[in-house]
């Protein structure tokens, strides 16, 4: 088995390579793409969409369409990790851990004991569970701001530096997993609970999809966002750099948000309650 | 660009890929794939696609290192094979 598999990825890995030798050369100024097809975004972007970050433009307003199923590719598969890892049939399980959190003292407390859930005195703690560590909780707690500053400054500063939606909601997201690893999965829940997560993804893809349908309604193709001018009070060739900032915002949400549910899911087995 | 330096992070890409395969430990394969990301993602800078080194290194380097880390603590650090 373990051979044929070798065997199977050579022949794979050698058709790819022979593939690849009819790829013009790097850098090649003669080939399609150096010779039409570059050029034009170069000459036009700016003057098209008043856009600095050429990638940008390409990536959001040329190739919508493009963006927009990557986008649809990233939802489905949070979609998918839900349907996959989730479960909803509550495990009991065999003891939970308290803290007292005046003397320090750590109760075990077997299945069918009292569970002191709503005292203040008592705080839960994992299974797996690793010391409270002060240094790791603080430096967390003053670090993700400005991480999350970071991730807004990269989406929203998208078109003129490299950055974008997706980047600036991977930011995003890892400062909340962050958040998560430093303290434990169940406060992360209580802030940002598995509803809202589920509620983010969906609304970022509809805030892309609903801006392309938004410009069919203003007689124009769909994600022509130059058709926004009157809505937004500007000149055609600035309403579509406000475009892509708007879809970029809805992608920034969307990733953010699946980043979350994946982390959830995998570092809770499914069950959301203790984790990681 | 200096092509030394460039050849030494082409290296360093090679040897982080096939010691993620060889490790037997999949913690320290993930944390070798957070590394291989990250010297692609200088790769990617070197030849001047700087979004691309930019998604490289929050996606490749950073979340994938992360949800790695979180299945390996769900299943099991060691493989079978």
């Amino acid at each position: 088995m373990k051979a044929m598999g070798l065997v199977l990825v050579v022949i794979l890995g050698g058709m790819l390579i022979f593939g690849s030798l009819d790829f013009p050369l790097w850098g090649d100024p003669h080939s399609p793409a150096s010779s039409h097809v570059s050029p034009y975004y170069i000459e036009h972007t700016l003057a098209d969409t008043s856009v600095p970050n050429i990638v940008t433009a390409v990536l959001a307003d040329y190739r919508g369409y493009d963006t927009m199923f990557e986008t649809i590719v990233i939802f489905t598969a949070g979609i998918a990790c839900i349907f996959l890892l989730r479960t909803f049939t509550s495990v009991e399980p065999v003891s939970r851990l308290y803290r007292h959190i005046p003397t320090g003292i750590t109760l075990r407390i077997k299945k069918g004991g009292k569970v002191p859930e709503d005292s203040s005195d008592f705080e839960r703690l994992d299974a797996a569970w690793v010391p409270y560590d002060l240094i790791v909780k603080s430096t967390c707690r003053r670090i993700i701001p400005f991480i999350q500053i970071f991730a807004l400054y990269v989406i929203a500063h998208g078109h003129h530096s490299p950055g974008g939606g997706f980047q600036g909601g991977v930011i995003l997201g890892a400062s909340l997993i962050l958040f998560a690893i430093a303290f434990d999965l169940r406060s992360a829940i209580r802030r940002i609970s598995e509803r809202l997560t589920a509620f983010l993804c969906a609304l970022g893809v509809l805030i892309y999809a609903g801006t392309g349908a938004l410009s069919m309604l203003y007689k124009a193709n769909y994600l022509d966002y130059g058709a926004l001018a009157g809505l937004l009070g500007v000149d055609p060739v600035s309403a579509r750099s406000h475009g892509i900032l708007i879809v970029e915002i809805g992608v920034g949400i969307a990733v953010m948000a699946v980043m979350v549910i994946l982390y959830y899911n995998l570092a809770s087995a499914g069950r959301q309650d203790e984790g990681l | 660009m200096i092509w030394q330096i460039e050849l030494i992070i082409l290296v360093i890409v090679v040897i982080c890929g096939l010691s993620a395969l060889a490790v037997k430990d999949l913690l320290g394969a993930a944390v070798l794939f957070g590394a291989y990301s990250f010297m692609m993602c200088l790769l990617w800078a070197i030849m001047g696609a700087v979004d691309v080194a930019f998604t490289e290194a929050s996606v490749g380097a950073g979340i994938s290192t992360v949800l790695f880390l979180a299945a390996v603590f769900r299943t099991t650090r060691r493989t079978k094979d």
